[in-house]
């Protein structure tokens, strides 16, 4: 193995520890952070099947955000499901083998590059255009549409120009890494460049605003169920508080306060 | 101190304003002292290890609550929030934009509790809890009403309240406390309710109410204090026992009690249903308020709780009471359970006095001569909490739906709002969320333009000259506001007042003369009344 190949698939390993381990640490970071009290927002799923719907749409549809702007929602929506397509069809370079006939159905859809690269050009403008959204953009806001945009011009300029790269080579390269048949990978640079970025944006994931894909079936506002009077929710410090200190209802606050405070602390 | 600035002009339409940084800059509400902090254990007055207090506090704040940790790192920026907040449309600030309030807490939870804040502060826009951090914490997060217009927009459904109730806690940790909010507060767990009325004067003033509804309507209302054994314990804010408009709300659901018939009762112990725990963030203190309805309830022995017509009431009753203290159903442990095995569970627990009313309409207990109402053209504003936090009758969207009906089955003329600025949409009146202070003045007046921009549409188009709200907080602002914007401060009543004006009660069974020598005693002394409760 040349000694580009041997660094892109430590790159790769390493990117993707990093990935998964910071992935799994802040999924089980909010899965163990309680929600002490009800506080979904209107409108309101009454019920666990409502929730789903309502989580289902935001992710798929981004609903809220339709309703807040839509040219924010048009650009954000066109990179995301743009992106998703191209994901999906990037399988075919990981999958050991001939891929399961059902994910030909997406192989039409390679110019989903564009919606992505037109939704992250949109986003890109609003950004530096709209008053109210440049104030609140840090430099880091700019650099991952940045990142983004460079993985997927580099993508779409091997798709649809002349400077293809060696799918066979890539398959090999791809499927190797995860089948440990570690081989070779092509050498041009657009590639190169591509599946750089795409490392960094795995490796950065777990410590940047990437970390609304988990967020948004955590949030308390979006993922409960509006039930609070037909079902006593409590969380364990909550319960914990209400046992440890038993129930003195006559107390007065500031005596009770400072016990609970210097055990809390 | 707040009259050197300039109160917003109506447009035609609502426009984004252009920012302009540091509009609203200052030193925010008049700050607490030790009178006020200790007795909720917070300290008298800023500590010297502060940064490393609040530092700590974060940690602590994000450890409990899912919402902090979530909201905290899932924000893009995308600016989908900027537009949303009537603070921000009324004052231009951008620091007032959902996402730059929230950022003023993000920066310093980047920089102390992220890898990418911690080594690239610069990069991703992490900065130091200094002095004038805290100074920018307490200033705007003291001009947001906690009212979620943001969340509702938002794609993952940050809600800026939840970070301005963390960044609360953090400065009355660190003996940065609002004065209006604590100093309430102690008042409500101490008397019992955020008047500091206590249970004689709650007493003479309830008394003189009955007397003069029987001057008026011929008809003994009751409105019993401390009546062991009642079916119904009446949680209301304290402002219904006083203020115009709220007390015409009271002697609305004393109306609709007497008609229906049901033995009900209010607590002097526990006279409040306004809970400023929630304004402030804390969780403790917020229960300690909710635990005296508890133990009225349990003293009192009834089977039924309800509350009045305030908007973050029923968001602490409906959607944290039954965490907090119980009041609801479904508990398996045995402090829960105590409570509502006493519970009648054919009834919601604890259930709004619009469901209620609304229940006794559809099953045609009522009576009412909508005509009574005829002058007037109405429109409903939805408060905040009630619209974006609560539900009322089991229904989807019922918190919208419910009002409304009782509304139109009381009045001819009813016009609803502009729809982006009703229902889930709402704009908040403007002195929500612990801003209800003369010291905010300013806020609270440009806060309102969005909110006052939609009531001109419909005075323009339908002649509409009344606004009615569920809520004490929009009550009280509305009043003051209103006339800064060319409006009668008397347009804004309860939704109980319109009730009370149409409902036709059962007169007791007398002979004819009498109640006639009754009512006109009555009109006689409607003049009396007013002068009295006008001062």
């Amino acid at each position: 193995m040349s000694v580009v190949s041997t660094f892109f698939a430590a790159l790769f390993y390493i990117s993707l520890a990093i990935f998964l381990v910071g992935m799994a640490r802040k999924i089980y970071q909010y899965w163990v952070t309680p929600a002490p009290l009800k506080i979904p927002t209107a409108p309101t799923p009454l019920t666990q099947t409502g929730v789903v719907m309502r989580l289902a749409r935001e992710v798929a549809l981004f609903e809220s955000l339709f309703k807040s702007n839509k040219w924010t929602w048009l650009f954000g929506w066109l990179f995301h499901i743009g992106l998703a397509l191209v994901l999906i069809r990037h399988l075919r370079y990981f999958w050991p083998g001939d891929l399961p006939e059902v994910f030909l159905l997406i192989q039409p859809f390679k110019y989903a590059a564009f919606a992505m690269v037109i939704g992250l050009l949109g986003l890109v403008g609003r950004r530096i255009f709209v008053e109210r959204i440049r104030y609140i953009s840090a430099p880091s806001d700019y650099m991952m549409l940045v990142l983004l945009l460079i993985i997927g011009v580099s993508g779409a300029v091997m798709t649809f120009t002349s400077n293809h790269t060696d799918v066979i080579m890539v398959k090999a390269f791809a499927s190797g890494l995860l089948t440990f048949n570690w081989a070779d990978l092509p050498t041009e640079v657009h590639f190169l460049v591509h599946i750089l970025m795409v490392f960094i944006l795995m490796a950065i994931f777990p410590i940047s605003k990437l970390l609304h894909v988990p967020g948004v079936f955590f949030s308390p506002t979006r993922n409960q169920v509006d039930d609070a009077r037909k079902k006593r929710h409590i969380s364990p410090w909550a319960l914990k508080q209400e046992q440890d200190h038993e129930v003195k209802l006559d107390q007065t606050l500031g005596q009770d306060d400072n016990q609970d405070n210097s055990g809390s602390k | 101190m707040a009259d050197d600035f300039e109160i917003p002009k109506l447009p035609t339409y609502l426009e984004i304003p252009e920012i302009n940084e540091g509009i609203m800059d200052g030193d925010g509400p008049f700050k607490s002292n030790e009178e006020f902090q200790v007795p909720l254990g917070f300290p008298g007055e800023k500590v010297d290890n502060w940064q490393e207090i609040a530092i700590n506090k974060m940690g602590e704040l994000k450890s409990k609550y899912r919402s902090v940790q979530v909201f905290l790192d899932a924000c893009v920026k995308c600016g989908a929030c900027t537009d949303k907040c009537h603070y921000f449309l009324g004052s231009s600030d951008p620091k007032n934009m959902p996402v730059a309030r929230q950022d003023l807490f993000r920066s310093v939870y980047r920089r102390h509790f992220t890898f990418a804040g911690k080594y690239f502060p610069k990069l991703v826009g992490a900065k130091e809890l200094d002095d004038d951090m805290l100074d920018d914490w307490y200033n705007y997060f003291h001009q947001c009403s906690q009212c979620r217009r943001c969340s509702v927009f938002c794609p993952y459904g940050i809600d800026t309240a939840e970070i301005s109730m963390a960044a609360r806690e953090v400065l009355d940790t660190v003996g940065v406390g609002q004065k209006y909010c604590n100093q309430i507060l102690g008042k409500a767990i101490t008397v019992g309710n955020n008047l500091g009325l206590p249970e004689p004067a709650l007493r003479d003033t309830l008394l003189d109410l009955e007397e003069e509804i029987e001057e008026e309507t011929g008809v003994a209302v009751k409105y019993p204090l401390d009546q062991k054994g009642s079916e119904i314990l009446l949680i209301t804010p304290s402002a219904d026992f006083f203020a115009e408009p709220h007390i015409d709300g009271l002697i609305g659901y004393g109306k609709v009690f007497h008609q229906d018939g049901v033995s009900w009762t209010m607590s002097s112990y526990a006279s409040e249903g306004a809970n400023f725990g929630m304004f402030i963030g804390s969780y403790d203190v917020m229960r300690k308020a909710a635990l005296r309805i508890r133990k009225a309830a349990l003293d009192l022995e009834v089977s039924r709780i309800m509350v009045g017509e305030c908007g973050h009431a029923w968001r602490v009753a409906y959607s944290f009471w039954n965490t907090l203290s119980g009041v609801g159903a479904g508990a398996s442990d045995e402090f829960g359970a105590k409570l509502q095995a006493q519970l009648d569970s054919r009834y919601p627990q604890p259930q709004h006095i619009i469901e209620y009313t609304h229940d006794l309409i559809q099953r045609g207990k009522l009576t009412f001569d909508k005509s009574e109402n005829d002058d007037r053209v109405v429109t409903f504003h939805d408060s905040c909490n009630v619209a974006r936090a609560t539900n009322m009758g089991g229904i989807p969207n019922g918190q919208f739906i419910l009002p409304r009906e009782v509304l139109k089955a009381v009045c001819n003329n009813y016009v609803d709002m502009e729809r982006s600025t009703i229902m889930e949409s709402t704009f908040c009146c403007g002195g929500g969320g612990g801003l209800l202070t003369d010291d905010l003045m300013e806020i609270r007046i440009k806060g309102a333009m969005p909110r006052m921009q939609a009531l001109k549409e419909v005075e323009k188009s339908d002649a509409v000259d009344t606004l009615v709200a569920i809520c004490a907080i929009c009550k009280s602002q509305f009043s003051k506001v209103l006339p800064k914007f060319d409006f009668d401060p008397y347009m804004i009543v309860s939704a109980h007042q319109l009730v009370s004006e149409a409902i036709v009660m059962d007169k007791p069974e007398t002979d004819d003369p009498e109640v006639e020598a009754e009512t006109e005693t009555a009109e006689t002394t409607e003049a009396t009344t007013e002068t009295e409760t006008s001062e």
